[in-house]
């Protein structure tokens, strides 16, 4: 007789733990081919709202900590990623190699990003010289909580959200792709083993169209990525909502994921801060 | 105490026309809205008859930044800087009577239009009169583009200047303009006008509408409008977030702000007292970076306080072409009445209030240096933007308490900090939330430093390189 095989329930990711939605919902997930996959939790409100008390608790350590210990631990994940490499192709499904590549992608694009932590401030700011004696010194700094409605593409694709956002210190609540949410959850098992403090990535899946909203309007969120939001009136609620508190939006985009990323995604969610002190004896 | 003598600066440099029209494609033409008018706050005397732009003026202003558009942004960025450069000069060949007639329109002080606001002006032309050949090296792209036109509109407070921190960036990167000047202020914005016809420039470059918040609402709303610039208070700022929520236009908002400026007890107590009068009570207070919240540690409170009254003892308040003007008029009755309201606020609910002996003139809006102490965080004096001569000050005996009680505002534009420890400097602009920190001094500006907020004082920054982003599709 096989063996029967020891299944994983999926569930949220919210401050480092994995609880399941409040609500105590759930709604199937199938493959491409309409097999039943798995229940993914569908979140709620309050699910929601949890995500950004546990994503604003951890933004003053991940915000403080060092760009090189940031740079490290995007790396660890980009390493926890690869040893997962086979698990992750077989969870996105579809063409073997077209799903490694997938894989292969997303690691290399944390490494890329990694890299930037200690980077982009110099690259973002600038020494200003200014007609006076004084010392004036412009440094980028992250947003705070930023929400992020990842796109479609399960795993390439919230990899390319979700790492810009953290990598300069931000925090951040993620809705998953609603179609295909299981890479995104298997994704936050790396993350969680990766060093990454909890409460930095919350993970949510469920609607979309339930949970974009709630976070839009958040007064305690800074920031918006409605890159994944397809449906253009729910994209145009969100950023209405989002003017309340005067988020920062970054809007609906078709993303090419193959493509070289920039650095609008990390200078989206960075605010500018200058410093002036008199110069003198 | 000294006497002084009256030293007015004269009028008779600057000649208000009677009535003035709207700028459009190079030409002055009348509004079709009913017109206005702009008064002199220090004595409610009527300066001129404005024309306000309907949204059918609009639109022709906006037709017109689109056709001039295609020539503006096909020049090479070294023939835009030469125009920049050209209204640089031309700003600083006409200074004093731009002094003047800012002076007259908005009731600021002639010291600071003349020593701080033009000045400003013509340095913030010739800074992006440079960057406009020197684009590809700004970190955005070997090419970047130009968004189209850009939609602005901006406030009473800086009249002049915040035209500057509008329209030189936009033009240095090729975009063209339409300008809604604030309806207390368009005198200066008109002879800006006349000054972009002096330099050649192009028509339709440069348009200025002018009109009350209808007009700005058109301007923004327009469908050809590619980028929306607005500086002015946060509800405004929400509207117009809303209004271009689901477009493509780019937007970028400075707004209000309750900057703390925190006094620790090692802090150089005669400059910190410099400091905080020059933070507060430079301009009337109307200043969006105004460092309205004093937070002083307990241990020096009673000694700040003393010399902060004294200090407020010898500032003058009155005619604001008199030279040894420090304090002028509040720009309207509106925000007189704004600012009274407030300051009502804060002793019903328990603050105290304080002023220096203080005598106002009969004519005009007039509102007092005014201190409150013993103010609690809840306290409306301590949550809300006075945007007035209104210094609200608490106190603090740990630095992380100084931190956590700066940082308590939805507001994140400015801080202050004075203190004469370096390691405590660095610690305290490192944890605050704001866009501009100024250490051991205050209310600094300059075309060179980036100037914008964080959380609900905006989005986007205006001047240095960070500034050029606004204007380019990147």
């Amino acid at each position: 007789m096989s063996r029967l095989s020891v299944r994983k329930t999926y569930k949220l990711y919210i401050g480092g733990a994995f609880p399941r939605s409040e609500s105590g919902r759930s709604y199937p997930v199938t493959s491409a081919k309409g097999d039943f996959l798995a229940n993914a939790s569908q979140a709620s409100r309050k699910d929601a709202r949890d995500a950004v008390v546990a994503a604003r608790k951890a933004f003053p350590g991940w915000s403080g900590a060092t760009a090189y210990n940031r740079g490290q631990i995007l790396y660890r994940v980009a390493e926890m990623l690869e040893g997962r490499r086979g698990q992750f192709a077989d969870e996105l499904g579809g063409a073997r190699k077209a799903a490694l590549e997938a894989v292969d992608a997303a690691v290399d694009r944390l490494v890329w990003y990694a890299g930037w932590s200690d980077k982009i401030a110099a690259v973002h700011g600038t020494a200003n010289p200014v007609a006076g004696p004084y010392f004036n010194l412009s440094s980028p700094e992250p947003t705070g909580v930023v929400a992020v409605v990842a796109p479609a593409d399960p795993l390439l694709g919230l990899v390319s959200v979700v790492a810009p956002a953290i990598v300069t210190g931000n925090t951040c609540v993620v809705v998953a792709s609603e179609p295909s949410p299981l890479p995104a959850i298997t994704f936050a098992e790396v993350l969680a083993t990766s060093d990454l403090p909890g409460g930095v990535v919350n993970v949510l899946t469920g609607r979309q169209a339930e949970l974009a909203p709630w976070l839009a309007g958040h007064m305690d969120v800074n920031a918006l990525d409605l890159t994944g939001v397809e449906d253009a009136d729910l994209a145009l609620r969100c950023e209405q909502a989002a003017a309340e508190n005067l988020k920062r939006v970054l809007r609906p985009t078709a993303g090419d994921w193959t493509a070289d990323p920039g650095l609008r995604r990390m200078t989206a969610f960075l605010e500018t801060k200058t410093v002036w002190h008199p110069t003198g004896v | 105490m000294f006497e002084y003598a009256p030293a007015p600066e004269s009028r008779d440099v600057v000649d208000i026309k009677p009535a003035y029209g709207l700028f459009i494609d190079g030409e002055f033409v009348d509004g079709s809205g009913p017109s206005f008018k702009t008064v002199n706050p220090a004595t409610e005397e009527q300066l001129a008859e404005i024309a306000t732009a309907s949204s059918d003026d609009v639109d022709r202003a906006v037709r017109a930044a689109r056709k001039a558009f295609g020539v503006w942004s096909a020049l090479p960025g070294s023939e835009r800087a030469k125009y920049l450069f050209r209204i640089a000069r031309i700003i600083q060949e006409r200074a004093r009577e731009l002094a003047v007639l800012e002076t007259l329109d908005n009731g600021k002080p002639i010291r600071e239009s003349r020593d701080v606001d033009v000045p400003l002006v013509a340095a913030h032309f010739f800074y992006y009169a440079g960057w406009a050949d020197k684009l590809g090296y700004a970190g955005f792209g070997p090419d970047p583009r130009p968004l189209g036109v850009a939609g602005q509109v901006i406030p009473w407070n800086f009249p002049l200047l915040m035209l500057a921190w509008k329209v030189a960036p936009a033009l240095a990167t090729g975009n063209t303009v339409v300008l809604k000047p604030a309806e207390t202020t368009p005198l200066t914005a008109l002879l800006f006008a006349d000054i972009c016809r002096q330099a050649d420039l192009p028509p339709g470059v440069v348009n200025i509408v002018t009109g009350a918040g209808e007009t700005g609402a058109a301007v923004v709303a327009h469908p050809d409008v590619n980028k929306v610039a607005f500086t002015g208070s946060t509800e405004v700022g929400r509207l117009i977030a809303r209004a271009v929520a689901g477009t493509d236009k780019k937007l970028t908002l400075e707004l209000g702000g309750k900057a703390a400026n925190i006094v620790y007890e090692d802090a150089a107590i005669d400059q910190a007292v410099e400091g905080v009068v020059n933070g507060i009570f430079f301009n009337q207070g109307h200043v969006c970076c105004a460092g309205s919240r004093l937070l002083v540690q307990e241990s020096i409170h009673d000694e700040l306080l003393d010399a902060l009254k004294r200090r407020l003892g010898t500032l003058r308040l009155g005619d604001p072409l008199d030279k040894n003007t420090d304090i002028g008029a509040i720009n309207s009755a509106e925000q007189l009445a704004r600012i009274r309201e407030l300051s009502d606020s804060g002793e019903a609910e328990g603050a105290r209030r304080w002023s220096p002996a203080c005598e106002l003139p009969e004519r005009g809006y007039w509102f007092p240096p005014t201190v409150f102490t013993g103010v609690a965080q809840s306290h409306r004096v301590a949550r809300e933007e006075i945007f007035g001569p209104v210094l609200s000050v608490l106190t603090f005996r740990t630095p992380a308490e100084a931190v956590e009680k700066a940082n308590n505002t939805p507001y994140g534009l400015s801080a202050g900090i004075w203190t004469e420890k370096g390691s405590r400097i660095l610690w305290t602009a490192e944890r605050l939330r704001a866009g501009v920190v100024w250490a051991n001094t205050f209310n600094r500006f300059d075309p060179a430093s980036p100037f914008g907020g964080y959380k609900e004082s905006g989005h986007g920054r205006e001047g240095g390189l960070h500034g050029l982003e606004a204007y380019l599709d990147v």
